[in-house]
């Protein structure tokens, strides 16, 4: 067991803050949070910034345009840019962390060639079309249809939940290509442009009052055959080769920064004057311990993942399990220390303690969560 | 060559886990354990045979006769300890043999401390540190830890204030991630054989929750407490034991509920681990002391100092 960087990881580490020291003050100002084709612009432009600098798709195989990068340098990345002040992923977040890797591991060479270079030089945007009205748990249960008609599937159905619907090129769509097969084999992934005739985007607000996801109805949608990544029914494997990497490393950059949140909360009860009550003091005390420890479980997942060849353990679900609870955790105790000013929306952290009570929800709720960690890693048999 | 996995064990990390594991599996199994309850005193054969594996050396050089291993190693073997109930002032005795007090390392002495106002195995020690004048037995809760309490004349504790050395607060937090992780096995294992409405009450959700949440608890604290080895940094080792002390005191309790009425009987391991976990947690001082001194932190304050 071993804590420290070897001197190539340490050296990457010093290139790359050296770069974001520079590149950082050169930021155009961040756009207001309602200007969602200012935010696309924004977050694109960030990445293209760091694909010019080759840390695009640091992760990705190589043959899939990136630069094969380990996990721990991956960790660093993401450790470094959150401590410098980066922009997060933002709109890049479905083709860079997911729809991308899922073509990089299933597609063809002409499909990763079509799709993966826009992806990594930031010129276009996907969102996730997984969830439906009466799909959500249990995705396997989506109904969304795709008909055969020639050499393009016609889609009917519609999604919900999509993320950055508003503002995608394209959609990475789950859709049932065989209604009388059992729920998980009759599913079949496709890429689908957002622009094609008879996609309808409307938005939902959330309950922190921005429209950060929206409704996306599909009628009579035609997506042509070569769209498809996998073989038609294999969709639910396709998806899930790409779904457990997600949690190795997603929330590295988040740790770090609810770290630094953690630190600004003591200095402002030291301000206001709450630090005197001991148990506030221990309840950040004790968030302290937390956070520390998510980051030390972080450290563990992502050398198991690189002892394991890229292979994430369980890990994943235990640490998202515990993070967004943690999370809740942490800035309900802003709430707190903010006394009265924790209702006002223009105080900082009251956005952020809303916007955290998605963590136990999306990406796979608490309690499937839950329910993942004791049937496939404590063994216990399945319920229904 | 870049040797890039860091934070794993070791293959010699896991052989000397699994070694110990073995070890302490074979000399302190299931049944010595329920002979230890009904025998009273330490068995010293056994304490001993402890000294010559080389227990309570890990970390003294070899020069001198140690085994000559670092912190982590220490954590791996205590961590074994804390699964199967080991008794005796383990932890004192270690720590004596890192201060050269002269059997502990060999298993000859049995080395008891004042700790958290309290004194383990007073009765049975050759050696104590710290001033235990004056100490009054009291009836243990935990059947295999016998202890006194440390009076003092101005009715406080005399030492239960003052901060617990940090190492005896890492090695008590590993056995603390032992039994964490003793006491989910238990439970998974009770809840996949138990059949009540025609089926193992490990398929119930209410009951598969409570055991993915002790898993929770142990993998996070487990990190805590192999970063702190790695580190021994004050702060981390904080962090660690309010983990660990979670971790077991949590999972016990959830332990005694997936078994039922059956946890709540004697004949079950489960208030073993339970009891010890509490008497471990007093072991490491008190809990605020821990808490403050990682919220100071958040300010920068130095370690160890109390606001
Ligand atoms: C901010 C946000 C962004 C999102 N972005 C996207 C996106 O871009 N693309 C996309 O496809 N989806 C997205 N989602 C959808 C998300 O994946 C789903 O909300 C989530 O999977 C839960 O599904 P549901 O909302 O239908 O809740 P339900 O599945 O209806 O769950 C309702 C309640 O029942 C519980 N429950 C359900 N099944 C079980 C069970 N078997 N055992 C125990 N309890 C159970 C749940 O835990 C929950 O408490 C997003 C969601 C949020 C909140």
């Amino acid at each position: 067991m071993d804590l420290t960087y070897t001197p190539e990881e340490e050296e990457f580490r010093a290139r790359l803050r050296e770069w974001l020291a520079g590149v950082l003050p050169t930021l155009p100002p961040k756009p207001p949070p309602e200007d969602w084709p200012a935010r696309r612009a924004y977050d694109l432009g960030w990445q293209r910034m760091l694909y010019d600098a080759g840390y695009a798709g640091l992760h990705w195989p190589v043959d899939a345009g990136g630069r094969g990068a380990t996990p721990t340098q991956h960790l660093i990345f993401l450790e470094e840019t959150e401590r410098a002040g980066a922009p997060y992923v933002g709109a890049g977040f479905v083709g860079l962390l997911h729809a991308g890797p899922t073509i990089a591991a299933e597609g063809t060479a002409e499909q990763r060639a079509r799709w993966l270079p826009p992806i990594l030089r930031g010129e276009q945007v996907w969102c996730q079309g997984f969830s439906e009205p009466d799909a959500g748990s249990d995705l396997a249960a989506l109904r969304t249809r795709a008909r055969r008609d020639g050499d393009h599937y016609v889609v009917s159905g519609s999604k919900i939940w999509t993320s950055h619907a508003e503002v995608a090129d394209w959609c990475e769509l789950l859709v049932r290509t065989d209604p009388s097969a059992p729920k998980h084999r009759g599913i079949t992934w496709l890429a689908m442009p957002m622009d094609a005739p008879g996609i309808t985007v409307r938005p939902l607000k959330t309950l922190a009052g921005s429209a950060e996801f929206a409704e996306v109805f599909l009628d009579e949608v035609r997506v042509p055959v070569g769209h498809r990544v996998g073989a038609e029914n294999d969709g639910w494997r396709v998806t899930m080769v790409t779904l457990s990497f997600e949690r190795g490393t997603a929330f590295v950059g988040e740790v770090v920064s609810c770290r630094r949140v953690l630190g600004e909360l003591a200095r402002e009860a030291r301000k206001n004057g709450r630090w005197d009550d001991p148990a506030l003091r221990r309840r950040l005390g004790r968030l302290n311990a937390e956070f520390r420890a998510l980051w030390r479980l972080t450290q563990w997942n992502v050398s198991e993942a690189e002892r394991s060849g890229g292979v994430p353990g369980a890990g994943g679900s235990v640490f998202k399990l515990r993070y967004s609870h943690a999370r809740q955790e942490l800035y309900d105790t802003a709430a707190d220390i903010l006394g009265p000013e924790a209702l006002d929306l223009d105080r900082p952290w009251v956005l952020d303690r809303l916007s955290s009570l998605s963590y136990t929800i999306a990406a796979g709720t608490s309690q499937i969560q839950r329910n993942i960690v004791a049937e496939r890693i404590l063994g216990l048999p399945k319920g229904r | 060559m870049t040797r890039s996995v860091h934070f794993q064990l070791t293959d010699d990390q896991r052989a000397l886990r699994d070694g110990v594991r073995a070890l302490l599996e074979g000399r302190f199994g299931r049944q010595a354990l329920r002979i230890a309850l009904d025998t009273p005193g330490l068995d010293r054969t056994l304490w001993r045979e402890l000294g010559e594996a080389g227990f309570f050396a890990l970390t003294l050089p070899e020069a001198e006769g140690g085994v000559g291993l670092g912190l982590p190693e220490a954590v791996l073997a205590f961590e074994q300890a804390g699964r199967v109930l080991l008794p005796g002032p383990l932890v004192a005795t270690h720590l004596a043999a890192d201060a050269r007090v002269p059997g502990a390392a060999t298993g000859e002495a049995v080395v008891t401390a004042v700790q958290g106002g309290l004194v383990e195995w007073l009765e049975e020690a050759d050696v104590v540190r710290g001033d235990a004048s004056g100490a009054v037995p009291l009836r243990s809760v935990d059947p295999l830890t016998p202890l006194h309490r440390v009076p003092d004349g101005g009715g406080r504790d005399r030492l239960a204030d003052l901060p617990a050395d940090p190492l005896a607060v890492l090695l008590t937090a590993a056995e603390q991630l032992g039994s964490a992780s003793r006491t989910c096995e238990l439970a998974v294992q009770h809840a996949r054989t138990r059949e009540q409405f025609g089926r193992p009450v490990g398929a119930f959700q209410a009951v598969k929750h409570l055991c993915a949440g002790m898993l929770e608890r142990v993998g996070t604290a487990r990190a805590a407490v192999y970063a702190a080895a790695v580190t021994a940094d004050p702060l981390d080792i904080a962090a660690a034991r309010l983990l660990a002390d979670e971790a077991a005191l949590h999972g016990a309790r959830d332990c005694l509920q997936v078994h039922g009425g059956m946890g709540f009987t004697w004949e079950s391991d489960v208030h073993l681990h339970l009891k010890r976990a509490w008497v471990r947690a007093r072991r490491s001082g008190d809990v605020t002391q821990s808490e403050e001194m990682l919220a100071g932190d958040l300010l920068g304050d130095p370690p160890g100092a109390v606001v």
